[in-house]
């Protein structure tokens, strides 16, 4: 909500729902975004087991290697 | 708590509900015309039905339903597989391949059934299904019974497509690409050839959800793929009857005798039952008319351009091509909200539509133009719009 942005400082733990307040499409445009910067695709079946950035960090090590 | 995920949306209704304005699953109480209505006590224009053709209230059509739920009952009381399939289906499935010029077609109980069952189903796990980010909720909701790898792409970039398939490498053999002809929320369509081109170099399997293109786009009203003049490019087309031919139920076609056999495995098509026979019986009549009446699809185009060029004039954020959805964009849900009412109030029923229904995170005032809208009706539609600009509900677009 446009009304409860306020400054947040990332971490391995920051949750992307609870903590950043993503909805599910801004997840998905969130992906998208990663996806342009690495040159890669991130399958949406990965999204189940993603929390936090530091589980995000991981799949995408696990897709580039 | 099991229903503290609710509690969000539980706010939102009670806020609707102590303000009065019911946007969403707003109760229609009587026809006064295949365009007209009384919604919540209040005479107004259907302007967001989706009947395309204006056949969802045809003499004819209604005169096929009555005829078969005489002729057959009212319900077919289990499955295709089991003891629903009567003549009439497969009838329907007869016309609907001669209709496409393909060997082969599956009827739907309804529209959502057909494109998710269908997505489901054809590709599994250890394929891949590559879909536009804007598809329709019932593609995501059967990719993601599929068990395949979901990729998307960006909406309607056939660039973005191939650089997706090129990763891909030998996997695209076993690789399912989903688009859709017009995508409801915006009404623009999608770039098929340019998505064929990308087909032929890669690879892949191309399935086209016509939903909102049946009886719209094409010169004999196939859809954007004939438009486009893509249909041997196209492995399975798939549709709904709920919209241009004005009754509930969907299919899907293929030059492929495999969909056959696959109508053996989709269990959105196995566990439920099949269409009421009434409703079979109006939707091939429909399918009749449709087809010999070309026009039809013309009066629709004339209704639908008037529409989009002149609110495009006004300077409403309209969506980008002219098309029989028309919709206008908003800065936010409040501004949607109030918007509505006041289209209401003047007479005027069209869809909100909001996150996450919208493409994106858009609010949208949308419109769906019928054939059967009379000038004077487009007119009035028109000068609601204009009166929402008069009063500052809405501002023109920056230039």
């Amino acid at each position: 909500m446009a009304d409860s942005k306020q400054y947040l400082e990332l971490s391995e733990t920051t949750d992307m729902v609870a903590d950043m307040g993503l909805s599910s499409l801004e997840v998905m445009e969130f992906i998208e975004q990663i996806e342009d910067e690495y040159d890669i695709s991130i399958p949406l079946n990965i999204l189940p087991d993603v929390n936090t950035i530091g589980q995000l960090a991981q799949k995408l090590q696990e897709l580039i290697e | 708590m099991l229903f503290d995920k609710f509690k969000e949306m539980a706010g939102f209704q009670a806020e609707l509900a102590e303000r009065d304005i019911k946007p969403f699953g707003a109760v229609t109480e009587k026809f006064l015309s295949p365009t007209e209505g009384i919604v919540g006590g209040r005479k107004v224009i259907l302007a967001g039905t989706n009947n395309y053709l204006g056949l969802a209230y045809d003499q004819r059509c209604i005169d096929a339903a009555k005829q078969a739920a005489q002729d057959w009952g009212t319900g077919t009381t289990g499955s295709r597989l089991a003891n629903g399939s009567f003549i009439e289906h497969e009838l329907l499935e007869q016309e609907l391949a001669d209709f496409y010029g393909v060997g082969h077609a599956i009827s739907f109980t309804t529209g959502y059934s057909a494109t998710m069952g269908m997505c489901a189903t054809i590709a599994g796990p250890g394929d891949v299904i590559l879909l536009d980010s804007d598809s329709h909720a019932s593609i995501y909701a059967g990719v993601q019974l599929s068990g395949a790898e979901i990729i998307r792409f960006k909406h309607s970039n056939p660039d973005d497509l191939a650089k997706r398939l090129r990763r891909l490498g030998d996997r695209v053999e076993n690789t399912l690409i989903v688009v859709e002809g017009i995508y409801s929320m915006l009404g623009d369509t999608a770039p098929l050839q340019e998505f064929a081109e990308v087909k032929r170099e890669y690879g892949g399997y191309l399935m086209v959800d016509e939903a909102h293109s049946l009886g719209v786009l094409g010169a004999t009203g196939r859809g954007a793929a004939e438009a486009t003049g893509v249909e041997a490019d196209v492995d399975f087309i798939a549709g709904t009857y709920s919209k241009s031919l004005g009754a509930t139920g969907g299919y899907c076609v293929s030059q492929h005798a495999m969909l056959d056999i696959i109508r053996y495995c989709i269990r959105a098509y196995i566990f439920t039952a099949s269409a009421s026979p009434s409703t079979v019986a109006s939707t091939r009549k429909a399918l009749e008319i449709m087809r010999q009446e070309p026009a039809l699809r013309a009066r629709l185009w004339s209704n639908a351009n008037k529409l989009y060029s002149s609110l495009q004039d006004m300077g409403l954020s309209v969506g980008p091509t002219p098309s029989p959805v028309v919709a206008v964009e908003l800065g936010d849900r409040e501004q949607a909200i109030l918007c509505w009412n006041a289209l209401m109030e003047a007479g005027v029923y069209v869809n909100l539509v909001i996150p996450p229904a919208s493409p994106s995170t858009n609010f949208l005032l949308r419109c769906s133009v019928s054939a059967a809208h009379t000038e004077t009706q487009i007119n009035h539609i028109i000068s609601a719009y204009a009166a929402l600009l008069k009063n500052g509900a809405i501002s023109a677009r920056a230039e």
